[in-house]
């Protein structure tokens, strides 16, 4: 007979994720019960309910935790990982509040819960032991995420978006569950820890061809998520059809969590097996970024252009989790935040741009932007050089980190096609400051003034974005000890 | 602290970041208010730059004035800024040339004259930074950062073509730094493969003894990244096009400052960092400048723009800097950093004498113009002056860097020096054959019949330069001596470097032979 070890019930452990729950399930009644004027206040509780995790998060920190037999691990790493999606979260919800008046569709109960859902799926996955509690928390950010995808009923390109999101990720789910099924039916574990305790007392089993075969399915699943060439050409067509503010939540906070996972499960879980899949990954980070930035200087839309930059930034990410060291983590860590704060920022901006039902994404709409919209177009200069790395922007230092650990562990060939292909990408990044400052707009745009919470997001946004850049110590610190506590 | 006592370098650097806060709170259409501001911030930042000449001290080749604070203590990265005799006066020059564009950019941008004295003012941040910069990252941060107020000067308010020549210079100049980057990390790298520290100091990692084969790699990244900046013979296409198609102040900085900073970049990082390979390219660095010095002066000659004119006339004079820090004496180097300046001075108010003449005619011409003189008789004579100082007539100062250069030169590689003296001629002719078509000739056209001459703003801006270049042609001693002890301290390590690196090879060369030997001995003993 089977004994039933009822955990202990760890509060501790999963406070900040809790007050994320709990808050989506308060704006759902609040929504339900408090009538029209409530929903007005939608917005401000989901704000209230992120900052009060984000304070749990760092009243919490510091004691490592291995909380509910091990399915949960409330260490440094899964912290900055939290952290990080509590920021998304948190610019997010106050770029939405001001969206609200261009995209009406998006003032419902239902929107925030989801957008809070989908934040606490991925704080789990990066906090998860357990290769089923990856998969759980998974589909609890991606199945939120397919819904806010499709969020603006009336416009075929979101449906569309929503759709083609849905089915590609049901596909890359299905990949990495079976995956998950080969490693156990190899290894007898789901447990990541006990992963890695296994393959290191029986180096027999690295090369099974269930476990080569369960690793290969997994990094289709992960790779999926994080836009990896060559799993990458669902990105473009769903970044441009969701409502913008959506597409800047998924860009940044859905890569921040796959990329979470993707380190847990293959450094912990997969450490001994480390000099196979290197190989892999050096040869996808190569393509990812080099596709990513050749195709995106072709893009006229400029949601679709960020896809790809967002692409070709995986591939930069990818290169700091090839050379593997502490450091490089914490370079991959420094650099998702970094690249968190331009992403966000940058579609804030886009999403800025447009009227009642009507946005201006076409890069040609940008055109003499930078004069007549002073505010907007110098925040779109500050997070386009940070996703350029032109320094004193954070994404500068984020690439700091990464190349100088990558030539530090010799993987000089990888640093310099990540050189070359920061030159590359800053042809098109170029282009939008080209649009905005030195051409003259070519069709009447009148775009509503962007509301209070909108400047204040983008605000929030380039401080963290020149913060980052200027004075790095204080997360380079932090990224640094979260990566020394992963078990 | 330093000799003060008193965070000098840090207040000169980010002084002007106190006027593009003030800018930024100014409404957009108070022009004047707009521009009297920038102006005062650009005065007062000229002025407080003055004690860093005066508390100078001249007798040694350690840097002054040091500030260092941390900055990323676990990745070495410092703040740490100093200067010497190789900066002090690149950085005087950048002060005193920002107030003068700010002045001649009075009624030439009208349109956005905020926007354009904020980026005046963070250009004239990000040279001075990159300037006293002892941090690798640091400097290359501000190097950086240069590219922005620069591009935005060029693509916003320059002429026709702008938007192809300012991303073709951004464009250039990134792609050669990011080399320059990686470059950087590997010497990081390979420091604390030596010592056990991570530091991106600069003086720490002068003391590296690299391997001559790598030395070669880092070398290229880092020559490659400031012959662009220079730019150098064939690197240079850029230069035409940005120069042309900026604002006079913009052409002005790019000329005076920031070309300077590739020339700068050589002596204060690619070479004493990499002396051994320096020594290796300086058959290569002397052929292309002297190919810069003729092919400069031989496009210059048949331009039809007299902005391209000078242009191109940058490329020559740039080619003599290079001939002259790499000529390796004291002579050559002295007259290259001397010829930086005459450079900044000479073409600085070269493009302003043409961004007054376009302000009023909107061409730039040669043939528009002629018997100009006789309408602009003040115009005339700076023109004059300006132009005897390019072509480096004697009591100019354009005449005591082109020499000493040349002397320096002969010493070293006199083929060489034959043909760059040949560029001097050269000089002369395209100089003073524009200067004659232009100014001579008879006055035919009827615009120009009523053209006025300079106003006294006008007047104002060219003045200072005027002056400067009969004080530095009469008097070169006084700045001469500042640099003396720096550049003496410059070739001393190189010389020593370059000696000890080939003893070094010498000596492997030498073991090996002996262990060649040694087994060729071995495997005769066996065979017997």
């Amino acid at each position: 007979m089977l004994e039933f070890v009822v955990p202990a019930l760890n509060l501790k452990a999963i406070l900040p994720q809790l007050l994320l729950a709990l808050t989506a399930l308060t704006v759902l009644l609040v929504d339900v019960f408090a009538g029209k004027e409530g929903k007005t206040s939608l917005g401000s509780l989901s704000l209230v309910g992120v900052a009060s995790a984000l304070i749990a998060l760092f009243m919490t920190r510091g004691s490592f935790e291995s909380a509910y037999a091990g399915m949960l691990m409330a260490d440094g790493f899964g912290f900055f990982i939290t952290l990080i999606v509590c920021c998304v979260a948190f610019l997010t919800i106050l770029v939405s509040m001001g969206y609200e008046r261009i995209c009406p569709e998006i003032k419902a109960g239902e929107y925030y819960c989801l957008l809070l859902f989908a934040a606490f799926g991925m704080s789990f996955m990066g906090n998860a032991g357990n290769l089923i509690m990856i998969f759980v928390a998974l589909e609890t950010m991606s199945i939120s995420i397919y819904v806010l995808a499709g969020f603006k009923r009336d416009s075929l390109k979101s449906i569309e978006s929503a759709l083609k999101y849905f089915l590609l990720g049901a596909f890359a789910s299905g990949f990495l569950l079976f995956g998950f099924a080969l490693v156990y039916g190899a290894s007898g574990t789901l447990d990541i820890v006990k992963l890695g305790k296994f393959f290191t007392a029986h180096p027999d089993t690295l090369h099974h061809p269930m476990v080569l075969g369960g690793i290969a399915l997994m990094t289709v699943g992960f790779g999926f998520k994080i836009a990896m060439f060559p799993f990458h050409m669902w990105t473009p067509d769903v970044y441009e059809g969701a409502p913008t503010v959506v597409t800047g939540f998924m860009a940044t906070g859905v890569k921040a969590a796959a990329f979470a996972a993707l380190i847990r499960v293959f450094f912990v879980g997969f450490g001994p097996l480390q000099v196979d899949w290197t190989a892999i990954m050096w040869l996808a980070a190569l393509l990812t970024m080099t596709i990513g930035n050749l195709v995106a200087i072709s893009q006229s839309n400029i949601k679709r252009m960020l896809a790809y930059s967002s692409i070709a930034h995986a591939g930069y990410l990818l290169i700091g989790f090839v050379v593997g060291t502490d450091l490089a983590r914490s370079g991959v860590l420094f650099y998702l935040l970094a690249y968190a704060f331009a992403n966000i920022g940058a579609f804030a901006v886009i999403s800025a741009m447009g009227k009642k039902n009507e946005e201006y994404s076409e890069l040609s709409d940008f055109s003499g932007v930078g004069f007549k919209y002073p505010f907007l177009g110098l925040m779109m200069t500050v997070f386009i050089f940070s996703m350029a790395g032109i320094p004193p922007a954070a994404g500068f230092m984020g690439k700091f980190f990464i190349f100088s650990e990558a030539i530090k562990s010799g993987y000089i060939w990888l640093a310099i096609f990540g050189v070359i292909n920061s030159v590359i990408s800053l042809y098109y990044y170029l282009g939008v400051i080209v649009r905005m400052y030195f051409k003259e707009s070519e069709r009447e745009i009148n775009i509503i003034a962007p509301a209070g919470t909108m400047i204040a997001a983008l605000s929030i946004a380039a401080f963290g974005v020149l913060q980052m850049g200027m004075f790095p110590s204080y997360i380079w610190n932090l990224a640094r000890e979260s990566v020394k506590m992963i078990m | 602290m330093n000799e003060l006592g008193f965070p000098i370098i840090s207040l000169v650097t980010f002084f002007p970041i106190f006027g593009v806060l003030i800018l930024m709170f100014i409404d957009k259409d108070a022009k004047d208010t707009l521009r009297g501001t920038a102006m005062a911030f650009a005065l007062i930042e000229f002025i407080i730059s003055l004690p860093l000449l005066f508390s100078f001290q001249n007798g040694t080749a350690a840097m002054q004035f040091v500030e260092r604070y941390t900055w990323v203590k676990s990745a070495g990265l410092s703040y740490f800024v100093g200067l010497d005799g190789i900066s002090i006066w690149i950085i005087i020059l950048t002060t005193f040339l920002t107030p003068l564009c700010v002045l001649c950019s009075w009624t030439y941008i009208e349109k956005r004259v905020k926007e354009f004295m904020i980026c005046l003012l963070l250009l004239e941040t990000a040279m001075l930074g990159a300037l006293v910069s002892l941090d690798l990252i640091l400097f290359y941060v501000f190097w950086e950062l240069m590219l922005i107020p620069m591009y935005l000067l060029i693509g916003v308010w320059g002429g026709d073509n702008k938007i192809y020549a300012a991303v073709k210079f951004f464009l250039y100049t990134a792609a050669g730094s990011v080399f320059m980057l990686l470059s950087i990390f590997f010497l990081y790298y390979l420091n604390h493969k030596t010592t056990g520290v991570y530091t991106f100091d600069l003086l720490e990692l002068y003391k590296l003894n690299i391997p001559v084969s790598t030395q070669f790699w880092l070398c290229l990244a880092f020559f490659v990244s400031f012959a662009i900046k220079v730019p150098m013979f064939p690197l240079h296409t850029w230069l035409p096009d940005a120069h042309v198609q900026a604002p006079t102040a913009g052409s002005v900085i790019l000329a005076g400052v920031l070309l300077k900073m590739g020339t700068y970049g050589f002596m204060r990082f690619a070479i004493p960092l990499f002396p051994y390979a320096s020594h290796q390219f300086t058959p290569v660095i002397a052929v292309l400048a002297v190919i810069g010095i003729i092919y400069g002066a031989l496009v210059a000659m048949i331009q039809p723009d007299m902005k391209k004119l000078v242009a191109y006339s940058s490329v020559s004079h740039l080619g003599y800097v290079m001939l002259g820090i790499f000529a390796f004496n004291m002579q050559g180097v002295e007259g290259g950093l001397y010829q930086m300046l005459n450079h900044g001075i000479s073409t600085g108010a070269l493009f302003l004498i043409v961004g007054m003449i376009y302000e009023r005619r909107h061409t730039r011409m040669i043939k528009d113009f002629g018997g100009i003189a006789k309408v602009m008789p003040i115009y005339a004579t700076f023109f004059m002056i300006a132009t005897l100082s390019s072509v480096a007539v004697p009591g100019t100062n354009g005449f005591v860097g082109e020499f000493m250069i040349l002397v320096g030169a002969f010493r070293t590689f006199p083929v060489f020096a034959v043909f760059a003296t040949s560029g001097a001629i050269l000089g002369a002719l395209y100089m003073l054959w524009m200067y004659q078509r232009v100014m001579f000739q008879p006055l035919d056209k009827e615009e120009n019949k009523v053209l006025k001459d300079l106003n006294a703003r006008e007047i104002m801006t060219l003045l200072p330069l005027a002056i400067l270049v009969f004080v530095m042609g009469f008097f070169p001693g006084y700045f001469l001596r500042k640099m003396d002890a720096s550049c003496e301290h410059f070739l001393k390590t190189y010389k020593k470097q370059v000696a000890m690196y080939e003893q070094g090879l010498e000596d492997t060369g030498a073991a090996r032979l002996a262990a060649v030997l040694e087994e060729g001995k071995l495997k005769s003993t066996l065979l017997d």
